[in-house]
């Protein structure tokens, strides 16, 4: 049967599976992805059904998981390596900014890197400190790098197979708070482009642009304003780099309002990129400015806050409201 | 700050820093002779150029007994060539046609010896001042110069002469070779890597992980560190407490001491231990004990951080003249040999200069090529406008 109904981490099961079935070059590399399955299951079964020698347990050190990745690419694998966690990738990043993400381009396009690095991101599960942060534009930020994020089970099953096919490196954030949300995916369907955005639900005054876990709370905000009157579109972005600005445009010009929401601290994030891009793309457009939801300038808080500090219902509803009032 | 406050702070000041100074001093000396000394240094080829026998070396002069003198005088040619080539880079970079220049003289023998004990299916992960390694892979040198004249970050197909482009972010490069070589074994093949290091990147934590990875998945490499005494300005008492070759007991695999002025036996030890990953028993460290003769780069001033008589008594340990010595005191090459050797050189000389002065800048527009393999909207985007943004100049008159 082509569609089931799955959650996000078995669709990125089922994925990571279909992917070592097709391809005897992809081998899955990370801390406790083997016999225990990884900390969220996401390989649950894999080593047992394909070997040590492709469901690799590796040393507890990020930089070296992410290095012999490298090693094992220019080797002619295609390795999809797991950081346990978003605050754990940072031993990770020196070799991910200045080896990974710059190497087809001073090998003048002769190497090509098809590493995919999963990071379980941001917050929401009542999590110890380094467990729930959102750094997806510190990636974005790297030429070289793409970063994409699914909201929901399909697009977890396809967009992993795409990143795992795609001869970039790829950055892929998985919403981990989404993990057992539940949604139909067809394993036989025709997938939108990885970097394509998706309207997750039409509306004609407003437009709210986000991308990962922000998806869902983006569309139970659209369906509370719906109760009172107000139009709201939801684009799912699914990709912060490239970003797709025509499918944003697009929308904004029938609405003329945007909202974007994000996890990550506002100040010089995804928002803020799209915020000027759009303004220059849709000046004569626009009835009001772009506006941003999300995190603060400040640590993450501690878990007891995080209801505080997620951007949630209400403050979504709070920017549609100030976005709607110019 | 008065002038009284700092006269009332003085005296504690500085009878503090006499402490400080004092057990600093204590300890840099300690640190000097327990990672100075020389235990287990493998030679075959004194300073003098005599072959000598011992206890030491042993186990790794069986590796070069089918060396003639054939492949002695070969050896020789490379070293000089490779200096040639590298003194030119030197005074390419003088004459303003290179923006930087990172030598290696002295390193010719830790560079010829390790690199010609390579076999064509093995794979070389290097830094930036490997030239002698990439002259034994058939890398055309003039290659190696457009990333320090600034046209590009590195000129060469890697998979051609399996040579990977040097790396400048010291150390990044020994997890690569741990991940090529994983997968070398993953493969079944018995071809080897052979990542090459300093006594700086020695305190990287990603070569300590990639001794861990390649220790533990027992990956068929070599890591060849060329101890050259420096690390730009800092001395290898600012690196390490122990021999740098014994780190590697604590990682489980051996660990060799090598004269990394002496060929023979650096291409000796680097052929036991590349057999030591085809027979499937792991990684091997050798420290090739050298000594950088010349600045950091063409950027660095020496005389700032060491001594002449250090630099003097490493010149009579030459790594060119010792092999010369031994060639004439055993009539392996005559008087026609070198004459030849030094027309070769000029030859060279004069091609990598007219080839340096040749290279042209690249387009500008190179600035958007490769970035991804499978193309990217912004980049398209970006290109598109800075190409209109250009061509806004030539509609203009």
């Amino acid at each position: 049967m082509a569609v089931e109904k799955m959650s996000i981490a078995k669709a990125l099961n089922e994925s990571l599976r279909k992917a070592l079935e097709t391809d005897p070059k992809v081998l899955i590399m990370g801390e406790d992805v083997g016999k225990l399955g990884g900390v969220f299951r996401i390989t649950d079964g894999l080593q047992k059904d394909f070997g040590e020698e492709r469901v690799i347990d590796t040393p507890l050190a990020e930089s070296g998981i992410v290095g012999t990745a490298i090693g094992l690419a220019l080797r002619g694998y295609r390795p999809v390596v797991e950081i346990q966690f978003d605050g754990f990738v940072f031993p990770a990043y020196d070799q991910i900014v200045t080896q990974l993400a710059k190497m087809h381009a001073r090998a003048l396009g002769k190497i090509k890197l098809p590493v995919v690095v999963r990071i379980p991101y941001a917050g929401g599960i009542g999590a110890v400190e380094h467990h729930s942060e959102s750094p997806e534009a510190l990636f974005a930020h790297v030429p070289g790098l793409k970063v994409v994020s699914p909201s929901n089970a399909s697009d977890a099953y396809w967009m992993l197979q795409q990143a795992i096919l795609s001869d970039d490196p790829v950055i892929f954030f998985e919403p981990k708070r989404r993990y057992w949300d539940k949604a139909d995916v067809d394993v036989e369907a025709i997938p939108d482009a990885l970097h394509a955005s998706r309207v997750a639900r039409e509306g004609a005054d407003i437009t709210l642009a986000a991308y990962g876990p922000m998806v869902k709370v983006c569309l139970e905000a659209a369906a509370a304003a719906a109760e009172e009157g107000k139009s709201v579109e939801v684009v799912d972005l699914r990709s912060m780099s490239p970003i797709d600005f025509d499918g944003l445009q697009a929308s904004v010009e029938k609405t003329r309002r945007l909202v974007v929401v994000h996890e990550a601290p506002v100040f010089l994030g995804t928002g803020a990129e799209i915020a000027a891009r759009i303004t220059e793309r849709c000046f004569y457009h626009l009835e009001a400015p772009v506006l941003r939801v999300g995190g603060f300038h400040a640590p993450y808080p501690p878990a007891r806050l995080e209801d505080e500090y997620l951007p949630g219902l209400d403050r979504v509803l709070d920017a549609v409201d100030r976005s709607l009032a110019y | 700050m008065t002038v009284e406050s700092t006269a009332a702070r003085k005296p504690r000041r500085s009878s503090g820093t006499k402490r400080a100074a004092g057990a600093a001093s204590a300890a840099k000396a300690a640190a000097a002779t327990a990672q100075n000394a020389e235990p287990q240094l493998v030679q075959l080829l004194t300073p003098e150029g005599e072959r000598v026998e011992s206890a030491e070396n042993a186990e790794f002069a069986p590796f070069v007994a089918d060396i003639t003198t054939e492949d002695l005088r070969g050896l020789y040619r490379d070293m000089v060539l490779t200096r040639r080539f590298d003194g030119e880079a030197t005074a390419l970079q003088r004459q303003g046609e290179l923006g930087l220049w990172a030598s290696l003289l002295g390193q010719e023998a830790a560079q010829i010896g390790s690199g010609r004990a390579l076999r064509d299916d093995d794979y070389v992960f290097p830094t930036y001042r490997e030239h002698g390694v990439a002259w034994c892979r058939g890398v055309d040198p003039t290659n190696l110069l457009g990333m320090f004249r600034g046209v590009n970050h590195g000129g060469w197909d890697p998979t051609i002469n399996n040579f990977h482009l040097y790396t400048i972010v010291i150390g990044s490069q020994t997890l690569h070779a741990t991940g090529y070589a994983m997968g070398v074994a993953k493969d079944g093949a018995d071809s080897a890597v052979i990542a090459y290091f300093g006594d700086g990147a020695s305190s990287q934590g990603d070569v300590a992980e990639a001794f861990t990875f390649s220790a533990v998945y027992n990956s068929p490499v070599v890591f060849f560190c060329q101890n050259n005494q420096w690390a730009i300005s800092e001395p290898t008492e600012r690196q390490m407490r122990v021999p740098l070759y014994q780190r590697a007991q604590g990682f489980g695999f051996p660990g060799v001491r090598v004269d990394g002025n002496d060929v023979l036996a650096c291409l000796a030890v680097t052929r036991w231990a590349l057999e030591r990953a085809r027979r499937g028993e792991g990684p091997t460290l050798v420290e090739a004990y050298t000594y950088r003769m010349g600045a950091h780069t063409t950027s660095d001033d020496p005389t700032k951080y060491r001594r002449d008589e250090e630099t003097a008594a490493w010149e009579a340990k030459d790594p060119i003249l010792r092999l010369k010595a031994h060639l004439l005191a055993t009539g392996g090459a005559d008087e026609a040999f070198f004459e030849g050797l030094e027309a070769e050189s000029e030859t060279l000389g004069k091609r990598v200069r007219e080839v340096v002065r040749a290279m042209p800048d690249p387009d500008t527009m190179a600035i958007f090529e490769n970035v991804y393999a499978d193309g990217h909207a912004l980049v398209d985007e970006e290109r598109a406008q800075f190409a209109a943004y250009l061509a806004s100049f030539e509609e203009g008159h």
